[in-house]
Formats: C-alpha cells, structure tokens, sequence
C-alpha cells in the first residue's frame, strides 16, 4: 500500500465474489487497488489516463475503466477482473476462443477486451464484425492487428449463442455476417 | 501517473456536499463519474486537496418528462440517458449525440452533469445543451439557481459555476414532434474527442419548409458555438443545395478556433464548413425519407 499521506478510509466491496475491506489512501485507483491490495494481477495497467482499456473491469456488472476510478468510488460494488472468468481450472468460452483464435500475442491488452467484450455480447449476442469493431474500440492492442480478435469473438459469440460448434476458421471475411 | 495525495469526502446529501464545499474552500473538486478528472488528477494537471465525491446522491440519478421540459438529475450516467426510451422520444439530439461521448466503458461512468461542469469544447453534451437552449440548475449556499445553457459556457473549460455550487440537474425543452436529428462529427478514431463536430435538429413542416433548426459545433472555440446566423438563414426557407451551402458557410463563420498539435484553425474552420452542410444534408434528407414511410 502507498504511504497514506492524507485521512485514510476504509473501503469495502466483493472481487471476483469474494468480500474485501481495507485500509486505504483516497488517492488510490482502482487498478491499483485491485493489483496490489488484492493481489488480481490480471488487472493490467497500460496508460493510466483512460486511454488504452488494459485495464477495464466489471463494475456491477458494467466496464468501467480502473484507472479512472478511485477505489473509494467502487465502495459497496462488485467487481470482476478477468480472474473471475474462468470456471475453475476452466477456461471461460471466451477465453477458450481467444486462445484458438490467437487472439493475443502478448497479452497485455487481453484482460481488458476479454471484459469489454463480455459486455458487448451480453448486450448484442449476434454482433456484425463492425459492431465487434465498435465494441473494442476503446482498446488499444499492438500485437495483432485486430483481425484475430474479431474473428475470435464471433467464434466465442457463436458459441455462447449454442449455435455453432465454434470451428469457424477465422478469415474473417465470412460474407454471411 | 498517479494523482497527488488529497481527502475524500463521500456526500451522504446534497446539503452535505454544499457544506462540505464551503469549508474545503476554493482547492476543493467535485466529483461525479471521475471520467475527466481522475486522468487529470493522475496527470496532476489538477491537484485538488479535496475531492467531494457526489457518487452516493440518488437524489441526483433520474430522468423525469415534465411534458414540456426533460428534466435530468445531474449525477445519471451518459450510458443511462443513451439507452434511455423517455429521452429518445423527448430530446433524440441527446442520444444522437452521446454516442460519440468515449466509448461504452467511459459512458458507463460517465454522468450528463459532469460533462457538462467539466465544459470542455469538444465534448458533445454541452454542444447539446446549447442546441437545444437547456437550463442548468446549480445549488450552493445561496441556494438553487438557473442558468441558461448560453450563459453557462464560459470558455475552454470553464463555465460560470460559482466554486461553491453544485449542477443538480439539467432541464431541456421537449424537440417539436417530428423533429429529425444528425450529428456529423470528425475525430481521428472512433471515441476520441472530436476535431469539430457539428449537431444539428430540424424541423420541417408538411410545405417542405423549415419551420425549425438549430446548429450547435464542438471543438471550434473555446466554447460550445451555436450557429445562430445559419440557422436565421434557414428558417422559414424550402431547402436547397444552394442554402445549405450558404448556412454551412455562416456557421463556419461564426466558430473561432484555435490551432493545436490536432490540427490547425483553417482546417477546423473547413471542417466546420463540411460537416454542417453533411448535418443539414441529412436532416433534409431523414425529413423526406420520413415523409416517404
């Protein structure tokens, strides 16, 4: 924890389903918070103004930007980092679908759409490619150009659908969609 | 990129967040979703010794239809007014606009009356209010007070807020029915602040003439500018190409923008050109694809 250098507060919510409280300094981002007071890692911290998405969460159950929320506003909430995604030692269809797709090169962006895009498809289901384009346009990824990204959402979105075997090739230039 | 060491102060009421204001004096920040502020806070372009953290005020989260007027509580979230039925069919420009606020994540946070104090003139939503004469309501010690959305504005964000006030609400006048809405904007990607954009309302009645229009623009001053002088060119007059032509011109004329690293006046003041003629050229055309229907 940073150095309280002004009235520290007691802030309580439940991360990934599991209640926390703590001590700490007003100034302290979400991220930070959930990086280093609760050990959830896969909160990544990219450019720290609101800007790249690394590190979007679930914030009852909408995203919201980590960075660019103090942990005292997130009082009483509900988060989901991308550690609330798997089942277990089970991958979430998501995940699975970004992995078969290679969705990630490096990974450092990942946590944020995976995140993103569970919203988008809790929202539209059956999203076009422009609209998975849309969905993650507020994160920012260097490695992949995008195309694998899209292609493994609309696997991940077929799947979650339950009406595809998701074994959709990713060209990405299904003219059915 | 982390923001200086401050206090917080969760309001549990309106009178609280007042009272609080006051006795934190002039260093004092209000915040509402934190979307503007916390980066500037971690840029530390501002570095307030105290935040007043309006997130717990219900009393502020809620859209109510007066019939004439759209009343909106100053803390409702930008995503929550988008996506809300009462605003589509009362003010459309609202919605229109909020799309391009950010992107979904950023709207989820977001409230309408942030936007709106945080007065940058980029930004959409005070471009709305400006279209479509909004009034601001503010509390502060004195008591509430009403401020129209033309003398709100002040310049490059600042607006005519006392420090130690509070926006609570915003009200905006129902748009006549049939009314048809566009929003032209340019931006170097989807979700960031436009270069210039320009919002526009119409309303055109059954001769085929513009009983009503209003032309505001972001990002070409230091403030929302309305483009009274097109719009006094419309009114009443049957569109052409030609008077489109010449409102796009006089609502160029009316912006003063400036030149960053972005890109330079002459070419804002082009864009407000292009896209207001785009703006009237599809309120023209969405009125006859409605008639058509």
């Amino acid at each position: 924890m940073s150095t309280p250098t002004r009235t520290g507060r007691n802030v309580s919510m439940t991360v990934n389903g599991e209640a926390v409280d703590r001590h700490v300094d007003p100034r302290r981002t979400l991220s930070d918070f959930l990086r280093k007071d609760c050990g959830a890692t896969g909160v990544h911290v990219g450019c720290e103004h609101g800007v790249c998405g690394a590190c979007t969460v679930l914030l009852d159950g909408r995203t919201a930007r980590s960075c660019c929320t103090l942990a005292v506003q997130a009082e009483g909430s509900e988060i989901t980092t991308v550690e609330g995604l798997a089942d277990g030692g089970e991958l979430h269809p998501l995940q699975e679908a970004f992995w078969k797709h290679h969705g990630l090169q490096c990974g450092f962006c990942t946590p944020g759409i995976l995140l993103t895009v569970t919203e988008l498809l809790a929202g539209n289901p059956d999203p076009t490619d422009d609209e998975i384009r849309e969905g993650i346009s507020g994160n920012i990824c260097r490695c992949t150009g995008y195309q694998f990204i899209v292609d493994a959402v609309r696997d991940a979105a077929e799947i979650l659908r339950g009406t595809g075997t998701g074994t959709g090739t990713g060209t990405g230039t299904d003219p059915t969609r | 990129m982390k923001p200086a060491p401050l206090d917080h102060v969760r309001a549990t009421g309106l009178d609280h967040a007042i009272e609080t204001l006051v006795a934190a004096g002039e260093d004092a920040k209000i915040l509402a979703g934190g979307q503007s502020l916390v980066p500037l806070l971690a840029m530390r372009l501002a570095q307030p010794t105290t935040l007043v953290d309006l997130g717990g005020l219900r009393e502020l989260d809620y859209i109510r239809d007066d019939g004439d007027t759209l009343e909106i509580g100053a803390m409702t979230r930008s995503r929550t007014v988008e996506t809300s039925p009462v605003v589509a069919g009362a003010v459309p420009l609202l919605p229109a606009a909020l799309r391009y606020v950010g992107h979904v994540t950023i709207r989820n946070r977001g409230t309408i009356g942030g936007s709106a104090a945080h007065a940058d003139p980029a930004a959409e939503v005070p471009s709305v209010l400006r279209a479509l004469d909004a009034e601001l309501i503010a509390s502060g010690p004195r008591g509430p007070r009403t401020i129209a959305a033309r003398d709100f504005f002040d310049s490059f964000l600042l607006t005519t807020l006392e420090p130690d006030e509070i926006l609570t609400a915003i009200r905006i006048p129902r748009q006549p029915s049939g009314s048809v809405v566009a929003v032209e904007e340019f931006a170097r990607r989807h979700g960031d602040f436009a270069l210039v954009a320009v919002l526009g309302a119409a309303h055109i009645d059954s001769s085929g003439r513009i009983a009503e229009v209003r032309i505001s623009i972001a990002g070409a001053a230091p403030t929302p500018v309305r483009a009274d002088a097109a719009e006094r060119l419309l009114v009443g007059r049957t569109p052409t190409p030609e008077l489109v032509r010449a409102a796009a011109a006089a609502a160029s004329d009316a912006t003063d923008p400036g030149s960053d690293i972005h890109a330079p006046a002459d070419y804002r003041r082009t864009l407000a050109t292009v896209l207001t003629r785009r703006c009237l050229t599809r309120l023209v055309a969405d009125t006859e694809r409605t008639e058509a229907a």
